[in-house]
């Protein structure tokens, strides 16, 4: 149909149209981003497939970053898992890799998030509760025993003191016999989105950033399979935002990396190539799908035409995915089975790399092992019975996606164009920017939800009041006194003389200009705690603080 | 009761290492608008320093947002050093991830007046409040 005759017969059909009732009146995502009725090749008829699509494996990546995509290899399946002590999680581990798992993610209880040993007086009442206690090479040792680290990949859900244990899987793969060169994993280590909204930070952003591009520089030396941070807009959308305020907000982060590093003085290709990603998997299905190829195109677009970068692999947007555990309903949690299996679906239709589902009693506690069965289940029915991976980017020219993947891009631009007058990122997180907008959207999604103008099943509409019972995890209540019964014989074991000078080392690095991840390997060898490695960081470097804001 | 004259004020604080500030800023936003007074703790409060702002602030209502599995341990911590100060007649509100068989005994035991966990509507915390007290004067 011609063009003309085409706009012609929408406008009949519009006139048609008009005349019908509307269920409601506001068809909109969950982001609040206005939905046509219908899209028609007039949505997308400035789309140049060469410029803006191409192939799979090829500028500007937005099909996807493998050539073969998922007819090569299946995404990771990577759950998401660590509570207790570095015994209780190792046997997790070895059940869900043995349900066919394939990497492993491990996740850290709040003191170590926050660089305290588990008998540190701020740790009380934390040790064990949403993640593992580690506190020492010891604790990884137990963590990682009979899991063979040259065969599976492990990504660290750590941030603040990141660098450490990083130092502490790295010496205990090399005592596993394991040479760096064939270690893989990822640390998040990402920084930024913890002052805009994850908030568990250490030290003040100058110091953090440095940390991060030192170990740019020593993985791109010794460590060169590891994933040097995750930059992540999770937990971005899980505070409240917008799926373009996390698309955005992300992709600011991964240029203020990219900018840090080459100011650090290494060349953008050096580390880019191991810069990856992690976004949230939310209820609004085509929206997701349309966010994580806008990143894509954006990610290699800027990379090269504004950073320079000339290696493929630096213009490639690898991503990790995770369900939104905020879509989550503590009524009737059976319901999440299914909600989880919709938003995994939409990080599989763009094209994830990796990805991890939650389970449907995590809105109450962490899973037990029969939801996460559940959760690995559906990852798997996903990829060997719905047949969604046997083509490459299959809604590829449907004109609503295009159309919407276009406006999203459109969109964050619009993000970076105030983040760039507000003086970039750290200026923007200084006064508190990304913080604010994500607090309204939050809030005007809450108020939403609670007007029932947003339905969520269960909650606000077919609610019955009968609670359903599901049986939760409990964490040992001894698990606290037993890791701190640990740490005290350890303290007593080693080389304590040896340490003392291993953290004076450190503390005189940090002071001036030298790699500190040498000095951070060498105290960790030592056993020196987590905990002694960032207070004698914090000396040097001082601590962040908040501004409250509501 | 004259509005104007006396405000009902209300201090929500997060203690303990979590971070998860969203539920416990929406909620602050919330009761502002509801026109309370609200003072908010910001991140990573010990339970003395909640004690103490909560003194210093002379407030009617303290609620607690803790999603990180700590609140057996920081709940009752909080109340006994509130009831110390003699603040013992404070409305004391926790919300967050909190499994329904320890709601039940942090209530039973006095720690706390009443729980919210995620689904309820602000609107239930709002009334809540208010209705306590409406019934005080």
């Amino acid at each position: 149909m011609e063009r003309e005759n085409l706009n012609e017969e929408l406008n009949k059909w519009r006139s048609e149209v008009e005349g019908l009732k509307d269920r409601k009146k506001n068809f909109d995502t969950i982001s609040g981003e206005p939905i046509d009725a219908l899209y028609t090749p007039l949505d997308t008829d400035e789309l140049d497939y060469g410029k803006d699509l191409g192939f799979p494996g090829r500028y500007p990546y937005t099909r996807g970053v493998q050539p073969n995509m998922y007819r090569g290899r299946l995404w990771t399946m990577r759950q998401f898992s660590g509570f207790g002590d570095a015994s209780d999680s190792n046997n997790r581990y070895r059940y869900l890799l043995g349900q066919g798992q394939t990497g492993l993610s491990v996740a850290f209880d709040m003191p170590t998030i926050m660089g305290y040993d588990s008998d540190h007086e701020r740790s009380l009442g934390e040790v064990g509760r949403c993640g593992v206690a580690i506190d020492s090479l010891e604790d990884m040792e137990v963590l990682f025993d009979g899991i063979p680290l040259d065969r599976v990949t492990t990504s660290m859900t750590i941030n603040g003191p990141a660098a450490v244990l990083w130092a502490m899987y790295l010496a205990n793969a090399e005592k596993q016999g394991i040479s760096l060169n064939n270690v893989g994993g990822t640390i998040q280590n990402d920084i930024l989105k913890e002052y805009i909204a994850q908030k568990s930070w250490i030290f003040p952003p100058e110091p953090s950033m440095r940390l991060i591009t030192d170990i740019f520089a020593f993985a791109a030396d010794h460590v060169p399979k590891w994933n040097t941070i995750s930059i992540s807009g999770y937990h971005i959308r899980e505070a409240g935002s917008t799926a373009v305020q996390e698309l955005a907000f992300t992709l600011a982060d991964g240029f203020a990396y990219v900018e840090a590093g080459i100011k650090a003085g290494l060349n953008v290709d050096r580390f880019a190539p191991r810069l990856s990603f992690f976004f949230n998997a939310h209820m609004d299905f085509f929206e997701e799908i349309c966010k994580y190829r806008a990143a894509r195109r954006i990610w290699a677009r800027r990379m090269k035409e504004k950073y320079g970068a000339k290696d493929p692999r630096s213009l490639k947007l690898r991503f990790h995915t995770q369900t939104a555990g905020c879509s989550l309903t503590a009524q009737e949690p059976e319901n999440n089975i299914v909600r989880t299996a919709m938003e995994a679906l939409s990080a599989i239709l763009g094209g994830t790399q990796s990805l991890h589902t939650n389970s449907m009693d995590e809105v109450m506690a962490l899973p037990t092992e029969k939801a996460v069965k559940i959760a690995l289940r559906t990852q798997q029915v996903i990829a060997h019975e719905s047949g969604v991976a046997n083509t490459i980017d299959p809604l590829a020219g449907s004109y609503f996606v295009e159309s919407l993947t276009d406006k999203m891009e459109a969109e964050a631009e619009v993000y970076f164009e105030r983040i760039d007058q507000l003086g970039g990122v750290l200026a923007a997180i200084d006064s508190g920017f990304f913080q604010q907008e994500i607090a309204d959207a939050a809030y005007i999604y809450q108020k939403a939800v609670d007007s029932c103008e947003r339905v969520v099943v269960g909650v606000n509409r077919y609610n019955c009041e009968e609670p359903m019972q599901i049986d939760l995890l409990k964490i040992d209540p001894d698990v606290e006194e037993k890791q701190v019964g640990r740490l005290k014989l350890l303290r007593e074991r080693r080389d304590n003389q040896a340490l003392t000078r291993s953290l004076d080392d450190l503390k005189s690095g940090a002071a001036g200009s030298d790699n500190l991840i040498p000095k951070i390997l060498a105290a960790v060898k030592l056993y020196a705690t987590e905990g002694e490695i960032v207070t004698a960081l914090k000396e040097v470097f001082g601590e962040y603080k908040e501004k409250p804001l509501f | 009761m004259d509005v104007k004259a006396k405000k009902i004020r209300v201090l929500v604080a997060k203690p303990g290492l979590d971070g998860h500030d969203r539920g416990a800023r929406v909620v602050a936003r919330a009761l502002r608008d509801a026109g309370m007074e609200v003072i908010y703790t910001g991140l990573h409060q010990t339970p003395e320093q909640v004690a103490e702002t909560a003194l210093q602030e002379d407030v009617d209502v303290v609620g607690l947002s803790i999603l990180s599995g700590a609140h057996m341990t920081l709940a009752p911590k909080i109340r006994h050093l509130l009831n110390e100060k003699d603040m013992k007649d404070v409305l004391f509100l926790v919300g967050g991830i909190i499994p329904e068989e320890d709601a039940e005994k942090l209530i039973a035991a006095g720690t706390a007046d009443q729980i919210f966990t995620p689904g309820d509507p602000l609107d239930k915390i709002i009334d809540y409040i208010n209705a306590k007290f409406a019934s005080a004067e």
